[in-house]
């Protein structure tokens, strides 16, 4: 290594800085205040205060860290923080809360919103109204573009005319259209949006427009009573409570509305994860599946990954480098791919295992035969690298060890018993553990081979090989109407499980080197 | 995948593997070469079915034998032709080179601060590091959902389909995991090293790149390069972020390729374009051996 030539030793307090670091510094805080700058604009413009609040705070941090030359260690922290916090810390905390409510379909937004759109919801044509044709127009000389919205209503039956004004909201009689510019078909088609959010006032209701050809005066069914915090339909006289517990208006004989609002609902979704029929059931097999799938997973790659390392691990062997490069090849292919493929040479009709061994099985289709299934796959996914890892651990098991056995009279089987394989495991049990641990959430073995079936025919929510996170993944995203506030629930879970066998592991691992090594 | 791990191989320890002094050195059990060749079977079966797929003039699953029947390079004409393949390869490439280069670069940064310095809050940082990676990012999948919602209404630049979304977001989700694995490394380069040259009078910057990341530059690569893999295989989170054709990754262009009853059609077409995502894959196999050997000492990769 050369020695870089020795500086005078100037400065004690600072660290002097070549002048091709002064302008790294200038161009990466000027980058930064740029980016700042381009990240304010929307949130002015959407009016997000707090959050301009924090970038303002994040980039007075970034100039105060790095404008010192002291504060050394928050020079090199400074960058990881800020993106660990915004794309880690932030998504943690977030599921948290989410946990603690009812977030979810149904139970999207705020209360007032839950109204708005329960009220929105049961509009109808007021009784005795017309049903106008509709033609949209602008004031004359205004551009069609975006000039004030005209609603010119024709009452088919008399063929008179009368005109909403989006500028005025007001509805009068039109006995002429010369003062209005009539827009075209495709004029019209874009200010739909526009006019759809559109609302003018008009005798008993509102002027509701359906498409850009059809008009009526709407009324809404059903009205919110802040003072008793009860909604009332006025054309069957049904009225809902406000259940604030639950986020929803319910009848006196528990009739629901669909539509509610957002509450906290305190450890309600993880008493609902162990004591709800419905769901615990699922939660309990699907937990038991999940800590078998993961064992067998690391058990049958680990023992399979070390015998291949055992047969092949003989100074003489020849062939040794030919087979070692075969046997990982499983590891190089791209794993969500093979998984695919996977599940395609285990289908019924055409699947290339079915074929081979002149079978008739429905390998997937079967609770038992699907888990087997997927635990071939990861067997065939999984042994490459133990292979790779017990390879290098029975090569650095020392020579004197078993020289030393040797000599006390042990043979060959029960040195490899008592004192090589000792030592692999001790040198591998981190990595089984992390490998536990990783493959406890392995979503994509599960979601590429079964999607997590087959479904029993009498619930299509969890499945037989289902995991953890894809039988969580289904609640938050499945078809059926997500459940944010459960599926983050059993994401804690699923965290709490993980961590706290990983960490007793781990400590248990430590203890183990201790005592042998 | 079966594990995420850097295949952390404590390399082979010298060139003299248990020669026997005096004793008879037994053959190699004909035993050896019969479990090695049944395994390696095994392990061909399917990738000679995928290649033999992707070969498969015809194209479909059911005409699809393990030994090809015919050759032809239909299937790949018409990966270029009638996909967006090209794109999603593209797409891949930035997102898991850039995702795992800044990611490199602040773990980096992050593991030289809590090797070398000690400033308060150090240990506090590092036990929230350690919890914080012990959570997948994907179990927040939701919050991430509704968090990048908020970030497409004011930045569309890096919300749904694009490629910033998932790099800033891999990039995030490997940083305390990556900090962690290379304050390790760190540890092991001796601190008189850096303590001379400081004598010297280099500032703590030169100190760092021209000094710390040179030496763990073989760790850096193959942690690098691991991460890279994992993410051009990563599905879950880009499978929810691109839904624009044009955005895609290539697992999630794969994926799509074979659903809603297109499996058995466009199966030969899926697997010619998971043969050409296993080349660069491979190609970097190839260039990591070299590193595993030289770069992870049996020092390093302890804990």
């Amino acid at each position: 290594m050369t020695v870089p030539p020795r500086k005078p030793l100037g400065n004690p307090l600072g660290t002097p800085l070549g002048s091709a670091g002064v302008l790294a510094k200038a161009l990466l805080l000027g980058l930064a205040l740029a980016l700042a700058i381009w990240g304010a604009f929307p949130l002015v413009e959407h009016r997000d205060w707090l959050a301009l609040a924090v970038l303002v705070a994040a980039t007075v941090l970034i100039f105060w860290g790095y404008l010192s030359p002291r504060r050394i260690p928050a020079k090199y922290l400074l960058p990881g923080t800020v993106f660990l916090i915004a794309f880690q810390v932030l998504p943690i905390l977030y599921t948290v809360s989410t946990a603690f409510t009812n977030f979810g379909d149904g139970h999207r937004g705020s209360k007032e919103s839950a109204i708005h759109s329960i009220e929105e919801a049961s509009v109808s044509p007021v009784p005795g109204t017309p049903d106008y044709r509709l033609n949209l127009a602008v004031p004359q000389g205004s551009s069609p573009a975006d000039g004030p919205l005209v609603l010119v209503l024709t009452d088919p039956a008399t063929g008179k005319e009368r005109a909403a004004r989006a500028d005025t909201g007001t509805v009068t009689d039109l006995p002429s259209r010369a003062t209005l510019t009539v827009l075209t078909d495709p004029q019209a088609a874009r200010r739909g949006a526009e006019l759809a959010a559109l609302r003018i006032a008009d005798g008993p209701g509102h002027i509701r427009t359906e498409g850009l050809e059809r008009a009526y005066v709407g009324a809404p069914a059903r009205s919110y009573d802040a003072s008793s915090d009860t909604l009332r339909d006025a054309t069957t006289g049904t009225v809902w409570k406000a259940d604030g517990t639950t986020g929803t208006f319910v009848t006196d004989d528990g009739e629901r509305i669909s539509s509610g609002w957002r509450v906290g609902v305190g450890l309600g979704n993880f008493a609902d994860v162990l004591t709800n029929p419905t769901i615990s059931r699922y939660f309990g097999q699907t937990l038991l599946w999940n800590i078998a799938f993961a064992v067998l997973t690391v058990l049958i790659t680990f023992v399979l990954g070390l015998f291949v390392a055992l047969s092949l691990h003989h100074p003489r062997m020849r062939g040794r480098w030919f087979y070692r490069a075969l046997l990982i090849l499983p590891y190089a292919m791209p794993a969500f791919a093979m998984l695919m493929v996977w599940a395609d040479m285990f289908n019924k009709d055409f699947g290339l295992i079915n074929r081979l061994f002149g079978l008739d099985v429905n390998w997937l289709g079967e609770p038992w035969t699907a888990r087997a299934a997927v635990l071939l796959v990861q067997l065939w996914m999984g042994y490459p690298y133990m292979f790779l890892v017990a390879t290098g651990a029975l090569q650095a098991v020392p020579d004197e060890v078993k020289e030393a056995a040797r000599v006390d009279g042990a043979g060959r089987w029960t040195i490899l018993r008592k004192v090589t394989l000792p030592l692999v495991l001790v040198a591998l049990f981190p990595l089984l553990i992390a490998s536990f641990a990783f493959n406890f959430n392995n979503f994509n073995a599960i979601y590429l081979t079964t999607a997590g079936g087959p479904f029993p025919p009498d619930s299509p929510m969890a499945g037989a090989t289902d995991l953890l996170i894809t039988y969580t993944y289904r609640l938050a995203f499945g078809g059926q109407g997500a459940q944010y506030g459960l599926a983050a629930a059993i994401s804690l879970f699923i965290f709490v499980i993980v961590a706290v066998i990983s960490l007793v592991s781990f400590r248990r691992a430590r203890a183990m080197e201790e005592v042998n090594g | 995948m079966a594990t995420p791990i850097p295949p952390a191989v404590p390399h082979p320890t010298g060139p003299s593997p248990s020669r026997r002094r005096g004793g008879v050195a037994h053959r190699v059990g004909w035993w050896r070469h019969a479990v090695a060749l049944l395994c390696a079977v095994f392990a061909l079966i399917p990738i000679v079915f995928v290649v033999s797929a992707a070969f498969n003039p015809r194209g479909t699953l059911g005409s699809t034998t393990l030994w090809p029947s015919g050759a032809g390079l239909e299937n790949f004409r018409k990966l270029f032709t009638s996909t967006d393949y090209g794109r999603w390869f593209g797409n891949s490439l930035l997102i898991s080179a850039a995702a795992g280069a800044l990611s490199m670069f602040a773990s980096a940064c992050g593991a030289y601060a809590f090797s070398r310095f000690r400033f308060r809050g150090r240990r506090a940082g590092m036990t929230g590091l350690l919890l914080v990676q012990m959570f997948p990012q994907f179990l927040a999948v939701v919050a991430i959902y509704l968090m990048f919602t908020w970030i497409t209404a004011r930045y569309p630049g890096i919300g749904f389909n694009t490629s910033w979304a998932l790099i800033l977001l891999y990039m995030g989700g490997a940083l305390g995991a990556n900090t962690w694995l290379m304050k390790g490394f760190f540890d092991t380069v001796p601190k008189s090293l850096d303590e001379s040259a400081k004598v010297d009078g280099a500032s703590h910057a030169q100190v760092f790149f021209t000094i710390m990341l040179p030496l763990v530059s073989p760790v850096l690569a193959v942690t690098g390069l691991l991460s890279f893999i994992g993410t051009m295989n990563e599905f879950l989170l880009a499978n929810i972020f691109l839904t624009d054709p044009e955005a895609k990754t290539l697992a999630v262009g794969l994926y799509g390729m074979i659903q809603e009853g297109n499996r058995d059609a466009n199966f030969g077409l899926f697997c010619a374009g998971s043969l050409l995502m296993a080349i660069p894959i491979v190609a970097l196999f190839l260039y990591l051996q070299r590193f595993i050997v030289s770069g992870l000492t049996s020092g390093a990769v302890k804990g």
